[in-house]
């Protein structure tokens, strides 16, 4: 399952829609928060620009890359898009395996590309009321570079 | 004609989200590039002076590649979702 969405979700529910086949040994799950500092200035609220469709495709793209290297018998991505405020939620990532290797390493997969692949973009309000747009990091570069065979 | 797209810092600093170009002026990528700089005065530094990643029809692009009538081709800043 792939949402970009505005609302928030919940965790619990998006664990136990994953939970769905007997043969499922391992799920691994990992949220994304809006925190509070940044670079070392205090953040007040975030908000996230996205390029629609082309980022659901990019993020359905991610996916089956990662189901071609891993056993994943189900998935969920949930992306929000807007205006958000400090510590909550904006991206999931759920993986169901038999085994954990396969849905810890899917699940860094997943992130690692999405952080440099789909279209998503931040701009931070500062506590000062000044806005900016967040640069991208080399270093989400080089944590991707691992993925590579 | 082309669907030309701009998203976040880039289209705030060009101060349009999206416009039309007439094909011939844009055969190519590189081509569609070239003209965008030439479409205002302040285009050139803004779209020249910071990385600046494309997509043809919702796909990233690296090489330049040939356009077609109706494509859809976007320009925009290093992604920093998640």
């Amino acid at each position: 399952m792939i949402s970009v969405q505005q609302q928030d979700f919940n965790q619990q529910s998006e664990y136990e829609r994953l939970r769905c086949q007997s043969s499922i040994g391992a799920i691994v799950t990992f949220t994304g928060l809006v925190r509070d500092i940044n670079d070392g200035y205090s953040v007040s609220d975030l908000c996230l620009e996205h390029y629609p469709g082309m980022t659901e495709k990019s993020l359905m793209n991610i996916v089956e890359q990662a189901k071609s290297r891993w056993n994943i018998i189900a998935s969920t991505v949930i992306h929000r898009v807007g205006q958000l405020s400090i510590n909550d939620q904006i991206v999931f990532v759920g993986i169901a395996s038999q085994h954990r290797g396969d849905a810890f390493a899917a699940c860094e997969f997943i992130m690692d590309y999405l952080k440099t692949e789909a279209p998503f973009w931040k701009k931070e309000t500062m506590e000062s009321g000044e806005s900016k747009w967040v640069d991208a990091r080399e270093s989400d570069h080089k944590t991707r570079s691992k993925w590579v065979m | 004609m082309i669907t030309v797209l701009f998203f976040a810092k880039l289209s705030e600093q060009l101060g349009v989200k999206s416009l039309q170009v007439d094909w011939q002026q844009a055969q190519d990528v590189d081509q569609l590039f070239q003209y965008l700089t030439e479409y205002k005065k302040e285009w050139s530094v803004t779209l020249t002076s910071q990385p600046c990643l494309r997509a043809v029809n919702q796909e990233m692009v690296t090489n330049n590649i040939k356009l077609k009538a109706g494509d859809e081709v976007a320009f925009f800043p290093p992604v920093t979702g998640g």
